[in-house]
């Protein structure tokens, strides 16, 4: 079979290939099954050995996971608003979309630059995730500053957090919240 | 043939399946891709969890005596890698690469220093590295006779003087022992054995130190050429009746601000242990070092020891208060800190007016070359200065801006790279400044040059005063007849040199900072304007002048109210 003897040349090269091509495809297939496989076993594993179900939760302290949220963490304990309001409920909105949107976004990003190391220090926060901040300050306390809020939507105005840095992460207007 | 047969059906079908073979290649490929990313983010992740967990490994033992900072480095090799980066990208020894004199930038500093050694070379500083090499070759060393004083803040000395301190009270002092313990009073002992005497002969006692590495005499900075590289010494052979200099000596390095135990910070030398010990039994209120005040309501039954009392952050600025301040540091007297009376640039100069040397005579640092007076010389006040600032007040310490934390993957490390916050101010000011770099930096270069500015004019009213002090002399006044001028002269020098030889240009306390500078002004004025007194005719009376009578601004017939109303 692997030297067709009789047939002429063209025509044996021709079936060389095609069984040839049918050997590739069946190797190609177990290679397949095999890397995704590894995929797989080794993407559950890493997933499960970063915590990654606990980015699904609530849970301030997951957010601490990847020790760069650490010292922020730890000033949002000794914060003001430490016994109502958790990570989630200041930095994402409150509908169900959004939500998920944000944390997807934020989440990738994040994970991309503290594994390239390729960010910010001390960490900034973005202006999109600033929006998102200010709208949860509103979304408790409208009540009370509706009258200080812009005529028209978009207007401008101080965020809440210009003066009241403190009340998620204690220490925040002196600065002391990267201090131990 | 069967064989063949079998294998030719499928093939036909298979004549159409190239497609089915490129896509499952490209699967093979994205899936590869796809483990490598998933494994190099576990690998990251693996790394980030052992540096969260295990900060640093002790792979070489060090005690009291390793002033050697090579073994330390092994241990934590992130701290000692920003330590060697004071030296810059290359260690630059030589004259020729020495930074540039201060006295051709201002030529008022050699009428300043007249009759002083800075007036013969004063440059701008180098990192930490440099301190021990640049001390070696300045000429103000080489060319004049010092005190080994002068090796209390430029080398890491705590086991010479440990070692002298226990020879001078009889005790053993072999290697053993020089390794086992800190032993405060031994050191200051030592300390004030051999303050007083030469700067060579101590700097030699320095190279025979052990330093905890044995055998090992490559310095992790080279030493300077022995005599400098100009002046009579230069390139000379040590004198045989010299104390034989083996070893190898450090600048300030790991111990000298480190436990070697706990790696906690702590103070080492003895001009602070007794300056600071003498400020907290003053009644200077102290708002920016509330352990002090703390220590104050206590029962006082020992003196202030800031390694027992002081907090972590306070001793984040106190190891620097060590050398960057103001004291005394010559042959007359031991090396002194002049905290007495408080922080303040005054109550250091009530101190030093208050002090006498021990033959008896009154306080000066130098006889002016110019004049004669008898006048002072201001060190490096940083810690001083800081002290009267807003930062100093807002808890904020020396190391907070100076040696920022930095993030070396998932671990927190103060950078050991001490250097100017303006190289840096991402970590150093925008850890509590929340603004860009660029209006930070606008900020403080505004602070800075209206300090120079203010400090031009004071250098101008004290080229001034120097002048109207020659000319009446020149014109014959007397001794006594100047020495009002003369009291006069040294304070204005004082309060200019204060703020000149600081190195902060106003940054560390700005008001602070102008205020001493627009005292010096005062000052040199009105020595300028006493001194031209003793040489001009007597003032005529001045009580016959005519004197304008206060009138109405407005004429009564306009006056909006009319009078008839």
């Amino acid at each position: 079979m692997t030297e067709p003897p009789t047939a002429p040349a063209t025509t044996a090269d021709s079936a060389q290939k095609k069984v040839l091509s049918a050997r590739a495809v069946t190797v190609l297939s177990v290679l397949c099954a095999g890397t995704l496989g590894v995929l797989g076993g080794l993407g559950a594993f890493t997933f499960g050995y970063g915590d990654g179900a606990a980015y699904l939760t609530n849970n301030p302290a997951s957010c601490a996971n990847c020790h760069v949220m650490q010292e922020h963490y730890d000033a949002w304990v000794k914060s003001s608003h430490h016994g109502v309001a958790t990570c989630n409920d200041c930095h994402l909105p409150h509908d169900f979309a959004g939500k998920w949107i944000t944390k997807g976004d934020n989440g990738f990003f994040h994970s991309l630059a503290f594994t390239t190391g390729n960010f910010h220090e001390p960490i900034q926060i973005k202006e999109r995730n600033r929006r998102v901040t200010q709208s949860a300050c509103l979304h408790c306390h409208a009540d009370y500053v509706d009258h200080m809020l812009p005529a028209e939507p978009g207007g401008q105005m101080q965020l809440c957090v210009h003066c009241h840095g403190s009340v998620g992460h204690a220490g925040r207007e002196s600065g002391y919240a990267d201090r131990d | 043939m069967a064989t063949r047969d079998s294998t030719r059906q499928p093939t036909s079908a298979i004549s159409h399946r190239p497609g089915r073979a490129m896509l499952l290649a490209l699967v093979f490929v994205v899936a590869v891709v796809g483990t490598l990313l998933v494994t190099w983010v576990l690998i990251t992740m693996f790394g980030h969890k052992q540096a969260a967990r295990q900060p640093f490994v002790r792979v070489a033992e060090v005690d009291e005596i390793s002033t050697d900072p090579e073994p330390w480095g092994r241990n934590w090799p992130h701290q000692f890698d920003g330590w060697k980066a004071t030296a810059g990208d290359k260690f630059y020894g030589g004259s020729s690469a020495l930074p540039e004199s201060k006295l051709d930038k201002y030529p008022w500093l050699k009428r300043l220093y007249a009759g002083y050694a800075f007036s013969i070379d004063y440059r701008e500083a180098r990192g930490h590295a440099y301190m021990l090499y640049d001390q070696g070759v300045t000429e103000r060393v080489t060319q004049k006779p010092q005190a080994g004083a002068c090796l209390h803040c430029h080398g890491s000395n705590t086991v010479m003087y440990r070692r002298e301190g226990l020879k001078a009270m009889g005790l053993a002092h072999d290697d053993k022992t020089l390794a086992s313990d800190f032993n405060m009073d031994a050191v200051i002992r030592g300390f004030q054995e051999v303050s007083k005497k030469p700067y060579s002969e101590v700097y030699a006692l320095l190279m025979s130190s052990p330093d905890g590495t044995p055998g090992e005499n490559e310095p992790a900075v080279p030493q300077p050429p022995i005599g400098g590289f100009t002046g009579e010494f230069a390139g000379r052979k040590i004198p045989s009746d010299h104390p034989a200099i083996t070893g190898e000596a450090h600048p300030v390095s790991c111990i000298d601000c480190h436990d070697p135990k706990t790696m906690t910070v702590r103070i080492t030398r003895p001009g602070f242990v007794l300056g600071i010990a003498a400020l907290a039994a003053s009644t200077e209120p102290t708002p920016h070092l509330p352990s002090i005040e703390k220590w104050r309501r206590g029962d006082r039954d020992r003196p202030f020891d800031p390694n027992k009392d002081a907090t972590r952050q306070e001793m984040r600025s106190l190891v620097c208060g060590q050398c960057h301040v103001e004291y005394y540091c010559a042959t007359k007297d031991t090396l002194e800190f002049p905290w007495g009376k408080g922080l303040k640039m005054e109550q250091l100069e009530a101190h030093w007016d208050a002090k006498k040397f021990p033959d008896g005579s009154g306080f000066y640092d130098y006889k002016h070359g110019e004049t004669g007076a008898e006048v002072l010389k201001a060190q490096h006040p940083e810690f001083e200065l800081w002290s009267q600032g807003i930062h100093a007040r807002s808890g904020v310490s020396c190391a907070d801006c100076h040696m920022p934390y930095q993030r070396e993957g998932a671990m927190k490390v103060s950078s050991h790279n001490i250097q100017s916050p303006m190289k840096n101010i991402n970590n150093a000011c925008q850890q509590c400044h929340n603004d860009d770099e660029a209006t930070l930096r606008e900020k403080v270069e505004t602070i800075q040059s209206r300090t120079m500015a203010q400090m031009d004019r004071a250098a101008v009213a004290m080229t001034d005063m120097l002048d109207a002090i020659l000319e009446a002399k020149a014109s014959g006044a007397t001794q006594e007849q100047l020495a009002p001028v003369f009291s006069l002269q040294r304070k204005a020098m004082w309060r200019l040199d204060f703020i000149s030889s600081e190195n902060s240009r106003g940054f560390h306390a700005d008001q602070e900072a102008t205020r001493i500078l627009g005292e010096s002004i005062d000052y040199s004025r009105q020595a300028q304007a006493m001194a031209l007194r003793l040489r001009a005719p007597k003032a005529p009376d001045t009580e016959q002048l005519p004197k304008e009578q206060v009138r109405g601004v407005t004429p009564t017939q306009k006056s909006p109210v009319p009078s008839d109303r």
